[in-house]
């Protein structure tokens, strides 16, 4: 996994509440079975026509936003529990996704792709929705060493919160699995003491 | 199960809940500051969020860690109709195939491919053969596997990530969820059912209020439920948020459990029954939210909107917008022109396209007994097409044991194969665009039976009576 540090970017703003793992990643497309090419399919339904051709009207075929932090509406990445939808968004070229409020699962799929999910209060994400509307070259930092996000068009930052330990892993690269092989003799006695 | 001392739940309480009981019992070490090392009994695992997994385990050179607690079916990706041809699609046959593979790669005992006679939609055949047992934590690559909380298990959801960690380690990393403790007082009305109960509290709720909690469901409604009943509620746990939702196991779990395939036999029963007993939340326990419904307040609910939480009484409007929030708005605007409502709208009489009965919700024996009770000597109505799917091959015989199939042929209705079908509509089984379908499944998500496909969501009873009418109808009428 790659590590992750500091990184200040242009948003793609989706105000949208509850975008669920369906909008991120439709159904039909989850029949491969590696974990490349999913970004090309990320909200397939709400980015391309029937023909393919691109909608016009959504916001990652408006030349006007680029970046690689998402910022969108509350609750995001409910459902499914499918791992494809961090793929996509990680496919695509996104790094951060802003919220002020994610699904379980989505959180944790992302931590483990090297996505970093950033809960931002209600208040924030309007101030970056207000800047980023205004502006379409205003940026944002997040900084994961100091667990602060920072819009720079208002100069107004955030705290938020991670586990320490899945801070660890992203500032290192680290994941889950490493950890749990290392711990396979006390997995072994556990099994034992039952 | 676990002899060992139980540790004393979080906070320091004496008296425990049913979850902090298992929860406690499964701790193999906790990480400094981070989550807990939780150890799984059984993993559940289908074709579609595994073949990464699996990619990883070779590209890393590990063997599955415990193969006999990993129980494999393939049901998403699969169709409902001549399972016993090839599969058509070359991208979903190949997916197949990869699963098949990795079965046998990874020498899997329990692997049961489309047309094993122990295939089905795997939270169906996981406690149809005795898989699902109380006091275990459950896991599978889907959302619904709180399904098996039913049973007083702790079963949830994971990502592809997570599977490879079970495959190689039967441990994965979780943070404990907060608990919250859901009562239903009082009884159900007649034409009421679990569904009907698990879409009013969503709706209460939100898509996702729940969430960061375990629920345990609780209250005299919640204990005069079949386990088939029990599982439609613990199912859409998922559709509030929540991590997952479970029941205390009583009577009537031990008594579905006992004498099937895979339940503990003989003395190992008797050891496994003293404990399962103790499965309980103690008197006194605290829960981080408490919430009471009254039974007697439900109706038959459909949905309205994009998400579970979009649900109202089948005799009531559609909100107005005013009684939304600012902020969602646009999002409420967009829901409901995506179907193709108004908001203050009446749904009742409605004319409806497509109906299905199935998933994971509702494929099981007793919806199907539900539908063909409602249905007999009734006419399928001629503008619906119903797509009838049992969740798994010991369904649909008890379907045909029960002379249900009958029933349904003579009201002019077909079965399909098992699997997930147009829950998720990964196959052929696709509601086109535009359509109205009232739908058993779980999610009425934008696109979640097929592009631009308008799902209605409603139980087992609702889904008869429009599949009769061709219409949105109360079923008590």
């Amino acid at each position: 996994m790659e590590k992750f540090l500091t990184l200040t970017s242009t948003v793609v703003p989706l105000p949208i509440e509850n975008v669920d793992t369906d909008q991120i990643i439709p159904a039909r497309f989850l029949k491969a079975t590696d974990k490349n090419g999913f970004g090309d399919n990320l909200f397939a339904d709400w980015r391309y026509n029937k023909d393919g051709s691109p909608k016009a009207d959504f916001v990652l075929n408006n030349p006007v936003y680029s970046g690689t932090v998402l910022v969108a509406g509350k609750n995001f990445g409910s459902g499914s529990s499918r791992e494809h939808a961090a793929w996509a968004i990680d496919g695509y070229g996104f790094k951060v996704v802003v919220s002020s409020f994610f699904a379980d699962i989505f959180q944790n799929n992302a931590l483990n792709n090297g996505v970093l999910p950033v809960v931002v209060s209600a208040e924030f994400l309007a101030d970056i929705f207000a800047s980023v509307t205004a502006d379409a070259t205003s940026t944002l930092t997040i900084d994961l060493e100091n667990q602060t996000v920072t819009n720079n068009a208002t100069g107004k930052s955030e705290t938020f919160v991670i586990n320490p330990y899945k801070k660890e892993c992203l500032l290192n690269g680290l994941d889950d699995i490493d950890y749990l092989l290392s711990k396979k003799a006390m997995i072994e006695a556990y099994e034992a003491a039952r | 199960m676990n002899s060992r001392t139980q540790t004393p739940p979080s906070g320091g309480r004496g008296a425990a809940t049913l979850f902090d009981k298992i929860w406690d019992a499964h701790v193999v070490s906790s990480v400094e500051n981070g989550p807990t090392q939780l150890y799984i009994d059984r993993h559940f695992c289908h074709e579609v969020t595994s073949p990464q997994a699996f990619n990883g385990l070779r590209q890393r050179g590990l063997k599955v860690f415990r193969p006999e607690q990993t129980t494999m079916t393939a049901d998403h990706n699969t169709p409902t109709i001549d399972q016993d041809q090839p599969v058509k699609d070359p991208i979903s046959r190949h997916q197949l195939d990869t699963f098949a593979q990795n079965a046998a790669y990874f020498e899997m005992p329990l692997f049961y491919p489309l047309g094993h006679q122990k295939n089905g939609v795997v939270h169906i055949i996981g406690p149809e053969n005795g898989f699902t047992h109380p006091g275990a934590t459950i896991v599978c690559g889907d959302s619904h596997t709180s399904t098996h909380g039913a049973f007083g298990a702790i079963a949830f959801g994971i990502g592809t990530s997570e599977v490879e960690m079970v495959l190689a380690t039967q441990c994965i990393l979780q943070s404990r969820p907060k608990t919250m403790r859901i009562t239903f007082n009082g009884k159900l009305s007649e034409g009421v059912t679990a569904k009907d109960l698990a879409l009013y509290m969503i709706s209460k709720l939100t898509t996702g209020g729940a969430s960061g909690y375990f629920v345990e469901y609780a209250g005299e409604a919640i204990r005069n439920m079949s386990m088939e009943e029990r599982m439609t509620v613990c199912n859409l746990s998922i559709e509030m948020g929540a991590r997952g939702g479970l029941i205390a196991p009583d009577q009537t779990t031990f008594d579905y459990v006992n004498g099937r395939e895979f339940a503990p036999k003989g003395e190992e029963w008797d050891k496994k029954l003293a404990y399962w007993k103790t499965l309980k939340t103690d008197e006194g326990a605290t829960f981080d939210k408490e919430l009471v419904f009254v039974a007697a307040d439900i109706q038959p609910m459909i949905t309205y909107g994009t998400n579970p939480g979009m649900g109202m009484g089948i005799t009531e409007s559609i909100p107005t917008l005013d009684s939304i929030d600012e902020a969602g708005r646009i999002s409420y605007q967009k829901s409901l022109e995506y179907m193709g409502f108004g908001a203050g709208e009446k749904l009742e009489g409605k004319a409806i396209d497509y109906v299905f009965l199935g998933s994971c919700t509702n494929g099981r024996i007793e919806d199907f007994r539900i539908f063909a009770n409602y249905v007999k000597g009734k006419k399928k109505a001629d503008n619906v097409t119903a797509w009838l799917v049992p969740g798994s091959w010991k369904v649909e015989n008890q379907i045909r044991e029960e002379g249900l199939y009958e029933i349904l042929t003579e009201a002019g209705f077909a079965l399909r194969q098992p699997g997930c079908s147009a829950c998720l509509a990964m196959n052929d089984d696709k509601v086109p665009a535009g359509k109205y379908a009232v739908s058993t499944s779980n999610r009425n998500f934008e696109g979640r039976q097929g592009p631009g496909a308008r799902t209605i969501l409603a139980g087992p009873l609702v889904a008869a009576a429009a599949a009769v009418t061709g219409r949105i109808t109360d079923p008590r009428a």
